[in-house]
């Protein structure tokens, strides 16, 4: 049985920060980057279901679509034990939008033929909350989004799983196999990866693809391919708070003194 | 133009409200395009639903009947797609729900429709829509369009909008959608853990703790200013996620809201938009955070740019004294 987790390297910004010439993203000068914290729980529900399946039976395969950069997302799921990756990557995919993602992710399913896809419910640095269940849709396959607990025997025919909603609520259900479905933050306690783990991950295979290996044409991917474009990205203006200076002890004060004004 | 469609929420037997927040973002856009606005009520029962939804901005509710009562992504895919076949609408509004994460991702792939989730802002600017929406943790807008689409489907922020209201008479037509075939068995529901006493949602002053904490080791210590000071603590997703704290005081859109709240102090919490819901309505809000630019000081009456830890000392420190 196969697992298939896309894992997406998400930006967040440095201190101060500029915007990019064409004004549609940051300098990405000023970000810093590292895998979407979603998919850390992805990748551990993953392994968790291959560790308990015993060995030889699941494997768990990492992809993501981005530039040579993003490899260093990959390792990192190979070394808390991921079996192999792929990336997907050419000049076209520049300016693709979750949909365009999605149909890319769709392809690899293809190729790959996985039973289960977990994708992170959201990415931290756009919040999206799309790809997964583009995907899904893509495909035609049963879906659950935001999923905080999850039941699966591999070779099982169907999936037992929670979907958090608002206020904690969480409905329980279930649906046949194969499935995509989004991972919730907090649905387990993601490992750190060990020092072994980091050793073997370098001689674990990562695949490298285009888009035309996937059978994709140029109108498929990029800004051709998407649902959606960004027009500008900008700082807005906003009111901001009365900023309290001074030493800390200044602060600490007058803090409590506000307390007690509200507080009566 | 082919007019405005909105699709309604509803969970356990229960009217979503922020249905009527996405019917405030449709007359925003009507105000510009003149269009028509429609609710979709897709229920076994959707006559129970009409009443909710007939306020003074909407000309007609449509109704889809299913076979089953809870949310089945397959089966308000299925209707939503159908009712955007025989409509044509130009714009489809859904709140940005957990529901709707789950089933208009798949509408907007399946139709090519144009799509953006989590939209606050919506305008047309010379004949194009353009939506609003932010990145990197709130401190950036951005302006998406959709050139060549002739419908695009939006899921709406909540809290962006204030609710519709008045009410109308709009006309009620029924829509058959054949071939609904509900995919997802519903095995029941799991209400939240037991708050064992913490009433965030009672609390009139509340000191939240975030990811800014760092360690759970150091948890101890804001639960004794907490105490100090007489607030109730609170704290955001992660720390709870991480079993720190419980997830009784848990402050945002998955976990409480702060309903009676005059007072809320937010410690290394960076104001994700989850975890404003639950506060940002507070009127006294104190933000205390290292990263001037954190979203979390553009909802917060006073800020403090500095550390967490040297301000919880001093005011543990003069609070004792007093
Ligand atoms: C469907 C869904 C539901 C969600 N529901 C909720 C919810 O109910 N409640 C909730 O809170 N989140 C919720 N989230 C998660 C939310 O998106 C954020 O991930 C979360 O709120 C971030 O928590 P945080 O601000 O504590 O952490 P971060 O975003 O990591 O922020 C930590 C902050 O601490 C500051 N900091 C670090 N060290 C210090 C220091 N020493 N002194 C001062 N400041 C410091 C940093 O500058 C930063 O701003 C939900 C997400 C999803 C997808
Ligand atoms: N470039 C990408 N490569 C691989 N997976 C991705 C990519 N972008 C998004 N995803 C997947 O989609 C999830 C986030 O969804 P979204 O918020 O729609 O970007 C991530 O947790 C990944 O599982």
């Amino acid at each position: 049985m196969k697992i298939l987790v896309p894992v997406k390297r998400t930006a967040s910004l440095d201190d101060e920060f500029e915007m990019r010439d064409d004004g549609r993203d940051v300098d990405a000068d000023f970000c810093e980057y590292d895998i979407n914290e979603f998919d850390e729980f992805s990748v551990e529900e993953a392994i968790k279901i291959k560790e308990a399946a015993g060995e030889g039976t699941v494997e768990v395969v990492v992809m993501t679509v981005g530039p040579e950069d993003a490899d260093e997302v990959l390792r990192k799921c190979l070394a808390k034990g991921a079996d192999r990756g792929i990336r997907v990557w050419d000049d076209a995919l520049e300016g693709s939008d979750q949909m365009a993602i999605a149909r890319i992710i769709a392809k690899v399913v293809e190729r790959e033929q996985p039973e289960l896809v977990l994708t992170g419910a959201q990415s931290s640095d756009h919040g999206f909350a799309q790809t997964g269940i583009a995907l899904a849709g893509i495909l035609g396959w049963p879906h659950g989004a935001v999923v905080s607990f999850l039941e699966y025997t591999p070779g099982a025919p169907s999936l037992a799983f929670r979907r958090e909603l608002e206020g904690g609520l969480e409905q329980k259900a279930s649906i046949p196999m194969p499935a995509v479905l989004t991972i919730q933050l907090g649905i387990n306690r993601p490992r750190y990866a060990s020092l072994r783990g980091i050793r073997q991950a370098n001689s674990k295979p990562v695949d490298e693809l285009s888009h035309t290996d996937l059978g994709l044409t140029d109108d498929q991917v990029g800004e051709a391919g998407s649902l959606s474009r960004i027009r500008r990205m900008y700082v807005p203006e906003r009111g901001r708070s009365e900023m309290i200076q001074g030493t800390p002890a200044q602060q600490a004060s007058r803090i409590l003194q506000i307390i007690k004004d509200v507080r009566g | 133009m082919a007019g405005i469609l909105i699709i309604a929420e509803h969970r356990q037997g229960q009217f979503r409200p922020v249905t009527l927040e996405a019917v405030a973002a449709a007359e925003k856009l009507q105000a510009s395009s003149g269009e028509s606005i429609a609710v979709a009520v897709i229920a076994p029962q959707p006559a129970v639903f009409v009443p909710w939804v007939s306020v003074s901005a909407v000309d007609e509710v449509v109704t889809v009947t299913t076979p089953n009562a809870e949310f089945d992504p397959d089966v308000t895919g299925t209707a939503v797609k159908a009712l955007i076949a025989a409509r044509k609408p130009s714009v489809v509004l859904m709140p940005h729900s957990v529901d709707s994460f789950g089933v208009a991702p798949a509408i907007a792939a399946e139709l090519g429709v144009g799509f953006a989730t989590d939209v606050f802002d919506l305008r047309y600017d010379g004949g194009e829509l353009v939506a609003t929406r932010a990145a990197y943790k709130e401190k950036v807008f951005v302006e998406i369009d959709f050139p060549g689409k002739e419908t695009v489907l939006l899921t709406i922020r909540s809290n962006a909008f204030k609710p519709a209201g008045g009410t109308g008479q709009p006309a009620v037509t029924e829509i058959s959608v054949p071939g609904i075939e509900p995919r997802t068995e519903h095995l029941g529901w799991q209400e939240p853990p037991a708050s064992g006493g913490i009433d965030i949602p009672g609390a009139e002053f509340i000191m939240s703790v975030g990811r800014g904490v760092g360690d759970e080791a150091n948890i101890e210590q804001f639960v004794e200013l907490a105490e100090a000071l007489g607030a109730t603590l609170g704290c955001s997703r992660p720390i709870a996620d991480n079993g720190w704290l419980p997830k009784a005081r848990q402050v945002g859109q998955s976990g409480k809201l702060a309903a009676n709240c005059k007072l809320y102090i937010a410690m290394g919490i960076s104001g994700a938009v989850q975890h404003q819901w639950g506060m940002k309505h507070v009127e006294n809000i104190i933000a205390v955070n290292k990263d001037a630019d954190a979203s979390i000081f553009t909802v917060a009456k006073y800020g403090v740019v500095g550390d967490m830890f040297e301000i919880a000392e001093e005011l543990k420190a003069q609070a004792g004294g007093n």
